[in-house]
């Protein structure tokens, strides 16, 4: 039985529409024009009990508007939504004890106290008592390497600690289902590797079902095999990673250094030329033939230096749905 | 809720809270200092020798407004200023999914401020007495356990009506402007400025149909021992808070449908 279903969810807001400048100030003031904004659309799908799943699409493509209807946060304007067994908006205790919602960029422990002492209200508010608190702040702390940091202020801690800490705090009271809106935005790459193995080893140990949004691929790709993809509102995607990844990434990008700059015709060869600047290129290459080509490259021209990365998702998404190949 | 768990979070919340506070004692100890209005109107007052001539004495007026000086000191409330930001900054939101009413760790807050300003309000009557000690008085037992109970039902008054106020933030940025607007009449008609006895008698009747006199006048009175309706008092707050509270209800309800977690 799904412990996330989503029928026909919809949301509309309001907002200002106001021209730039005195004119249009002026103009806004005696006039107030509004107009309506269909941020997400006759969207559905359901979870089933401990899957991961990746919630991908570009900035403003609906994907946390979606994840703030899901955790009661905002009323749905159309259709409905049920999360484990609640309807989210009636914000009853029982569900919001079996919820968390991790936002990268916004945070609920307290700025100026160490984190343990955040730690002390959630335990309290979720009724977890003393000795059962320590003992999971004791072991969530080992799962994400945290030990002292935990008796720091939270001012005083780096980017990583900090975002640590926070998931800490959203998993003391041991959520079943966890929407985690961009965790590891801004981490470094070892910090993002570190809470990305934290999540994976904590969906395994404790059977959570989780609903992740990033912009990084690489998380995407390390944590789910099943994403839903938004675009404009709209679900358009709903499948494998590995078919999604086929039908939008069927190619790598081939960064390159070279010794003299060179014009566009000297790579056709290659790859699909994306950008040119002096002496870098960047190229687009299919997959099932990246090996092949890198060794031309680096056989036939004068490289200085050469990486091989996804382009960003938003670039693939961005470009997929201008040539309508999902449409 | 179990009585235990109330206990509690109120518990953990109060020192925590605290803790948050004394980091920033320094910025307390200005708010406290920017509080002295009272002393300001004494001196004023004193000046005039308005006083003797509308029934009170000098040494009357020196408590009185020693008194409206500690009542306002833990009647203070912000909770408006700190809803606004949190909401433009998208704090709310992790609040919102915890299975605690938001409005009691804004109530912690409050409380723990008035924990920590405490000291410094007892040093300040410390130095008051010091520098005008013909003014020194013991007030009965009775009259500060009734001050006490006067001045905790003041505040109780005054955050409930700023926090009704404050549910106009879900519809509006800057719904802090309110406050400030209310905050004339709460100047003049709490007795602030001025005891309400030395109001003329239609301004003072009309004084005491709103709230305001029974969130400094009425505890300072009691305080510095002059003759108040301790029973219509108490009567007039709590019809003001039977009143306030479903409405407060009520906006919180449909703020909260209309909440669209601004910045996050």
């Amino acid at each position: 039985m799904a412990i996330v279903r989503a029928q026909g969810l919809g949301k509309t807001y309001r907002v200002a529409d106001k021209q730039p400048g005195l004119a249009g100030t002026l103009r806004h003031f005696v006039s107030r024009r509004e107009r309506t904004i269909q941020a997400v659309r006759d969207v559905s799908f359901s979870i089933e009990p401990g899957e991961f799943v990746g919630f991908l699409g570009a900035n403003g493509a609906g994907k946390t508007t979606t994840l703030k209807m899901l955790t009661g946060l905002i009323h749905p304007t159309s259709g409905t939504v049920e999360v484990a067994g609640s309807v989210p908006h009636r914000r009853q205790a029982d569900f919001l004890g079996r919820i968390t919602l991790v936002m990268g960029q916004k945070q609920q422990l307290i700025w100026d106290l160490p984190p343990l002492d955040s730690l002390r209200v959630n335990a309290a508010v979720y009724g977890i008592e003393p000795a059962e608190s320590r003992r999971r702040i004791a072991e969530l702390a080992e799962m994400l390497e945290l030990g002292d940091e935990l008796r720091r202020p939270v001012r005083k801690l780096s980017l990583g600690q900090r975002m640590k800490a926070e998931l800490l705090a959203a998993l003391l009271h041991r959520p079943a289902v966890l929407f985690l809106d961009e965790p590891t935005l801004g981490l470094d790459v070892n910090a993002q590797a570190r809470v990305r193995s934290f999540l994976a080893d904590y969906n395994r140990r404790f059977g959570a079902t989780v609903l992740l949004t990033s912009h990084y691929m690489a998380d995407i790709t390390a944590l789910c095999p099943r994403v839903l993809l938004i675009h404009e509102g709209r679900l358009f995607y709903d499948g494998s990673l590995e078919t999604l990844t086929q039908r939008l990434a069927p190619c790598r990008e081939v960064r390159l250094e070279l010794h003299q700059p060179m014009g566009a015709e000297a790579f056709a060869s290659y790859g699909e030329v994306e950008a040119i600047e002096g002496r870098e290129v960047r190229l687009l290459i299919p997959r099932e033939r990246l090996t092949e080509q890198v060794g031309r490259l680096l056989a036939d021209l004068a490289v200085v230096d050469l990486s091989v990365s996804d382009p960003p998702i938003e670039d693939i998404i961005g470009r997929l749905f201008h040539q309508g190949a999902l449409a | 809720m179990k009585v235990a768990h109330a206990r509690r979070i109120a518990a953990v919340l109060l020192s925590s809270q605290y803790a948050y506070m004394l980091e920033y004692r320094a910025e307390i100890v200005l708010w406290a200092l920017s509080g002295v209005l009272p002393f300001i109107m004494l001196g004023l007052w004193s000046a005039v020798d308005a006083g003797d001539g509308l029934g009170m004495s000098s040494l009357q007026l020196a408590r009185y407004f020693l008194a409206a000086f500690v009542v306002r000191q833990f009647t203070i409330v912000w909770v408006m200023y700190t809803f606004e930001e949190d909401n433009l900054n998208g704090r709310l939101s992790p609040y919102l999914l915890q299975p605690l009413p938001l409005v009691w760790r804004y109530v912690a807050a409050h409380l723990s401020e008035q924990a920590t300003r405490l000291p410094f309000v007892a040093m300040l009557v410390g130095l008051f007495f010091l520098l005008y000690p013909a003014a020194f008085w013991w007030p009965s037992v009775s009259a500060v356990l009734l001050a006490v109970l006067a001045t905790l039902a003041a505040f109780a008054l005054r955050f409930l009506m700023q926090f009704t106020l404050t549910m106009v933030c879900f519809w509006s940025e800057r719904a802090s402007a309110l406050e400030r607007l209310l905050y004339l009449p709460y100047l003049y008609l709490s007795g602030l400025v001025a005891p309400l006895a030395l109001y003329p008698e239609a301004v003072r009747n009309f004084a005491f149909w709103t709230p305001f006199p029974y969130m400094i006048d009425v505890p300072a009175r009691i305080l510095a021992g002059e003759p108040v309706a301790v029973g219509p008092s108490f009567a007039a707050m709590a019809a003001w808070a039977a009143v306030l509270l479903p409405i407060n209800l009520l906006l919180w309800r449909r703020g909260l449908r209309h909440y669209s977690a601004m910045g996050a």
